[in-house]
């Protein structure tokens, strides 16, 4: 068996470390561990991991300020553990460049599936001009949506969202990011903007746009386009 | 008297001695080396006694000596540690000052302070170095100091007498009292003479001037007299207290109570300071009285009168002030009224026909009418013109001024031509009828112009009424006797009841006045008791003080016994660094400072404490609008209208208290109850973790797979509902500590009913539900999260309680400016008694299967509430119940706009 992808896991609870390294060595991750922010810096120059889970209270420094230092010199997708659904830390670690986030306590099935999505995002992407999730497709080269077939108008707009969800399916997407995104800088806060459109886009794509299978709202957080 | 009485000591006298003896322990203790001039060599011998104590192991620091140079003085101060000097700029001098803050961080065992008269420099915290040295006992540093006789404050006078210096650097009596010991340093007058001509006192250019005029032998054998017996009786003083404290029989002190009548007239200060000479050579008490009658004050006799009332605090005595017309019936009121024994006036330098007439001057009438109550009249040589520098503020008060008088004239002169018209053309107007009109006149100039303008007016209309109308006309000769007879009696009634109606006027803006004054005391003592909480008061205070007093006002509160560094946000007066440095001060030492007083006088407003018979609550701080100070009767009104804020704020405090305790002990109960429920909450899931586990690691398990996959699906589930309960538990604890912050954004309810169902959906299961949204429901602003939360709870609590295979029904409606939410069932309802109960902490539904913490609709309630929202449940008529959420609906829709691309 070839080794596979190698995992810092920074965490200051040795009991959380050690269930991660069982379950993810189980699934063939090499892991390597630190416990507070200075060694997960030093452990992330040394043995460059592949990804990096990363809790967002350390006893030395905030998650979010480990996150800050480590994008200066390294594009290395992160995973931030979040301790409650309304802690709002975990926006700011987003916007600063986390590619996602769990809030504990979290399944295996659902860490190993986040990290998944964070390793294929940071390989380059084959150019693959059409993407399909669910019923739906998008060929990207001539902006054309389908539904079960049938074609599906979107506005530019709402173009523009899909394509941008397209393009990070399986992440999730912080409110500012999308808006600066599509609206540009200056509408980062215009946050209802997002529930109209995203609204409009649910009607069109989803079976049920009541209770969205596709396109999924992170509450407090962003979107995220659910591909598997 | 018999003798076991006579043994007895007096109580209150012991009480006393006690509290002094306890003040001492704490207390530093004071020495005076004290001297009858310039030279005898005080600086010299304290510095030896210093050295004494030095080499017995005491820490001895030197605050501030001054050794003019002296060579030995200079030997004996080598070795002592001395305080680096403070140096103060002022109009471009540096002075150098004791530095007390230094002293009192460096907090020696003892500290010596030259010349205690000192006058500190302006920018200093005490306008005298003896108040320093109060300070410094204060703080449990013993002080040794030294003082000459002519800077007491009751031998000033006599000073001045003698060698026709003035004095202006005094010490009051009472820091002589305080000492604990005072060392004479005497000096035969010859020999200091000697010392003088040698220039061990003084640089040879000023020994001459010095030699001729104040060292004079004369002087200094008078001098060294005051010196030696103030020495004296302060000895036999303390032998007597001594005597008492240890019930030795002995002399006992004279019953006598001196009361001196102060008046303002600047030789009242003599009369004060007599008394106190002659109140301590009797051992007797003392008080000063001041009697408020109706006739007003000039702003100067104000003035005169405030300095002589501050001379009475100064050297130690009350205060004590009585109403009343006859000044004579009252002084001896008081002086019945207080036991006092004997009575001191100053002698007046003129006398007034006027009083005579009424029975002699005060002085005679008060000495006929004393009974057996002795009287001293004081001559009052010298006046005192040591006034302040500011003009009080003016009273409301009337002085007629010369505008008045030339009033008064236009007002006859009017009446009089018109009369004379009246009198030509109109037959009936007779010369009798013209007299009364004219008193008429003479009555309305005394009522709205006063007494002068009124005698002027009479003066003048009874000779115009001679020369113009009275028979024969045009000459001032009367004819008739009728005549005369009518204008004697014309002149002298215009004279009595326009004095009369005067002084009526006078009384009654007194009593205006006076009226004024309880009018708004009555309004700060309502306006406080009925406000609601202590912001109110505080409010209502500051815009009391500031409206009567005309000044800006602001209120420093504490909190854990601190005195808060940031005025009370309803104050209208802005305090700089140094106004906070002196309110400091006040609280800490409980005493008036800055403007207006002797110490931190520097400072741009007045302090006061707020200080209740406990403890001190607080500090006011006030700057008058206008220029100028506050006169006696605002001084006291101010104080009274503090203690009463004082004792609101007290109140309102004590009540804080008893409601924080009341919180505290209903809180003590919830977490008792929290306690026992969570336990059991607690127990259940971490029994079936720990059972769950032991049986994974038993070989035997291990191999049946089904039990296994059983077993992990067991500890999964019990860690699903301990997170569930902590969850619970956090968001009940942020929404009692009131530390929910609601992230409120623009949010679709669809979305949020989505997002729940979706982490329900393993709760849910295949139960039907149906989610409706009426097609006007606009986006709200909410918090997104929490009311995700709030749905979570109600549909999980209706899954828990409802058959599995009942349908459920969520609909979203928009009624009454409200959107509402309804979440509706098809279980067996709830109730009724229980309805009622449900939103309760920790309330559980009789009868329902064990699990859960009566926890989740309480904080359901709560987080919609704290949207502005609410939460309400009830059963359907036709079967099942529902939970109705009501939200505000926004007053306007956000607009939204295509991006542009």
């Amino acid at each position: 068996m070839t080794e596979g992808p190698h995992v810092l896991v920074v965490d200051d609870e040795i009991q959380i470390r050690r269930f991660l390294r069982i379950s993810l060595e189980a699934n063939n991750y090499r892991v390597y561990e630190a416990e507070n922010g200075a060694a997960a810096l030093t452990q992330a120059a040394l043995h460059r991991p592949d990804v990096i889970i990363l809790d967002m209270n350390l006893p030395d420094m905030a998650g979010v300020e480990v996150l800050r230092r480590l994008r200066e010199w390294a594009t290395t997708p992160v995973i931030m553990l979040s301790v409650r659904a309304a802690d709002m830390d975990k926006v700011d670690a987003l916007d600063a460049g986390a590619d996602d986030y769990l809030t504990k306590p979290f399944s295996t099935v659902e860490l190993l599936a986040r990290l998944r999505v964070a390793l294929r995002h940071s390989q380059p992407a084959p150019t693959e001009p059409v993407f399909t999730f669910g019923d739906v497709q998008i060929d990207l080269a001539r902006r054309l949506v389908t539904r079960k077939g049938e074609v599906v108008r979107l506005t530019p707009t709402e173009y523009a969202l899909l394509r941008l969800l397209v393009q990070h399916a399986g992440k999730v997407l912080t409110h500012r990011q999308i808006l600066k995104e599509v609206w540009g800088p200056q509408y980062v806060d215009e946050t209802h903007y997002l529930r109209v459109y995203f609204g409009q886009l649910r009607q069109k794509l989803e079976e049920n746009p009541a209770m969205p299978r596709l396109i999924v709202t992170e509450p407090g957080v962003g979107y995220r386009l659910v591909t598997d | 008297m018999n003798s076991m009485e006579a043994d007895r000591p007096d109580p209150d006298r012991t009480l006393t001695e006690t509290r002094r003896e306890e003040a001492r322990q704490q207390r530093g203790r004071l020495k005076i080396f004290f001297g009858m001039a310039a030279g005898v060599g005080k600086t010299y011998a304290m510095l030896q006694a210093a050295q004494t104590r030095r080499t017995e192991g005491v820490d001895v620091v030197v605050g501030y000596v001054d050794t003019h140079g002296r060579a030995e003085t200079e030997a004996l101060l080598a070795n002592l540690e001395q305080m680096p000097r403070r140096q103060i700029e002022y109009r471009g001098a540096v002075l150098a000052e004791m530095d007390l803050d230094a002293i009192l961080a460096r907090a020696p065992q003892l500290v010596l302070v030259d010349e205690l008269a000192h006058t500190n420099a302006p920018g200093s915290r005490h306008v005298k170095r003896y108040q320093d040295v109060l300070e410094l006992l204060d703080a449990g540093i013993d002080v040794y100091t030294t003082v000459n006789v002519q800077h007491i404050e009751s031998r000033a006078d006599t000073v001045r007498q003698i060698t026709g210096v003035v004095v202006h650097e005094k010490v009051p009596d009472s820091l002589l009292d305080m000492a604990d010991e005072i060392e004479l340093i005497d000096l035969p007058p010859d020999e200091l003479r000697k010392r003088l001509a040698e220039g061990k006192v003084y640089t040879p250019e000023r020994v001459e001037a010095a030699a001729n005029h104040f060292f004079r032998i004369g002087n200094l054998t008078a001098l060294r007299e005051m010196a030696l017996r103030l020495t004296a009786e302060h000895v036999d003083h303390q032998l007597q207290d001594y005597m008492e404290a240890k019930r030795i029989a002995g002399p006992w002190k004279s019953g006598e109570r001196l009361m001196v009548a102060v008046s303002p007239s600047p030789y009242a200060a003599e009369a004060i300071r007599w008394t106190r000479r002659m109140a301590y050579n009797l051992e007797a008490s003392w008080f000063a009285a001041f009697i408020e009658t109706s006739a007003g004050l000039s702003a100067a006799q104000r003035e005169t009168l405030t300095h002589n009332l501050e001379l009475v605090r100064r050297l130690g005595g009350e205060v004590v002030t009585a109403a009343g017309e006859d000044i004579v019936e009252a002084l001896l009121r008081l002086a019945q009224q207080r036991n006092a024994t004997q009575i001191v006036v100053g002698k007046p330098l003129h006398r007034h026909v006027l009083e005579r007439l009424r029975g002699g001057s005060l002085v005679d009438r008060l000495i006929r009418a004393s009974a057996d109550i002795d009287v001293y009249v004081v001559s009052g040589r010298t006046a005192d013109h040591e006034t302040g520098a500011h003009p009080s503020l003016p009273l409301p008060q009337r002085q007629s001024t010369l505008r008045d008088y030339a009033w008064a004239f236009v007002v006859v002169a009017v009446v009089t031509i018109g009369l004379l018209a009246a009198h030509s053309f109109v037959p009936w107007v007779s010369y009798q009828a013209v007299g009364l009109i004219d008193l008429l006149a003479v009555l309305l100039i005394a009522f709205y112009l006063g007494r002068g303008p009124a005698l002027l007016a009479a003066l003048v209309s009874a000779v115009s009424w001679n020369f113009l109308f009275i028979q024969p006309r045009f000459t001032f000769a009367i004819a008739t006797l009728e005549d005369i007879i009518l204008f004697l009696l014309y002149f002298v009634i215009a004279l009595f009841a326009g004095t009369l109606t005067a002084r009526l006027r006078t009384r009654e803006r007194q009593a205006q006045y006076n009226a004024d004054r309880m009018t708004a005391l009555y309004t700060l003592a309502h306006e406080t008791a009925t406000a609601v909480d202590m912001d109110d008061v505080l409010h209502t205070a500051i815009e009391q003080i500031g409206a009567v007093f005309d000044a800006e006002v602001a209120i420093l509160l504490t909190q854990d016994g601190q005195l808060l560094r940031r005025v009370h946000p309803a104050s209208t007066l802005a305090l700089t660094e140094n106004d906070l440095g002196v309110a400091l001060w006040v609280f800490e030492n409980n005493k008036p400072a800055g403007q207006f007083t002797a110490t931190l006088p520097q400072a741009t407003a007045h302090f006061r404490p707020l200080s209740t018979p406990g403890r001190t609550v607080g500090v006011v701080g006030i700057r008058l609008q206008q220029a100028g100070r506050l006169s006696f009767d605002q001084e006291v009104l101010l104080e009274t209208f503090i203690s009463q804020v004082a004792l609101v704020i007290e109140r309102e405090l004590l009540d804080e208290a008893a409601e924080q305790s009341v919180m505290l002990r209903e809180s003590e109960r919830l977490y008792t109850t929290l306690l026992n429920s969570i336990s059991h909450e607690l127990r259940t899931p971490i029994a079936t973790i720990a059972g769950a586990a032991s049986s994974l690691l038993d070989p035997n398990t291990v191999l049946n797979d089904q039990a296994r996959t059983a077993l992990t699906g067991e500890i999964q589930t019990a860690a699903d509902r301990l997170n569930r309960l902590v969850e619970n538990l956090l968001d009940m604890s942020r929404l009692d500590a009131g530390r929910l912050q609601l992230k409120q954004e623009w949010c679709d309810i669809s979305d949020v009913i989505g997002v729940a169902l979706r982490r329900l959906a393993t709760v849910i299961g295949d139960r039907p539900v149906a989610v409706t949204v009426a097609e006007d429901v606009p986006l709200i602003k909410v918090d997104f999260v929490l009311l995700e939360q709030v749905l979570v709870n109600l549909l999980d609590n209706a899954c828990a309680y409802t058959p599995p295979d009942t349908a459920l029904a969520i609909s979203v409606t928009v009624e009454e400016g409200q959107v509402r939410i309804d979440l509706a069932d098809h279980g067996p309802g709830i109730a009724p008694e229980a309805l009622a109960h449900i939103f309760d902490k920790f309330y559980r539904v009789p009868g329902t299967a064990a699990g859960g913490t009566g926890l989740g609709l309480s904080i359901c309630r709560g987080l919609v509430e704290a949207h502005g929202g609410t939460l309400t449940a009830w059963n359907r008529p036709e079967g099942g119940m529902t939970f109705s959420i009501r939200l505000p609906k926004p007053v306007q829709a956000p607009v939204v706009q295509e991006a542009s691309l």
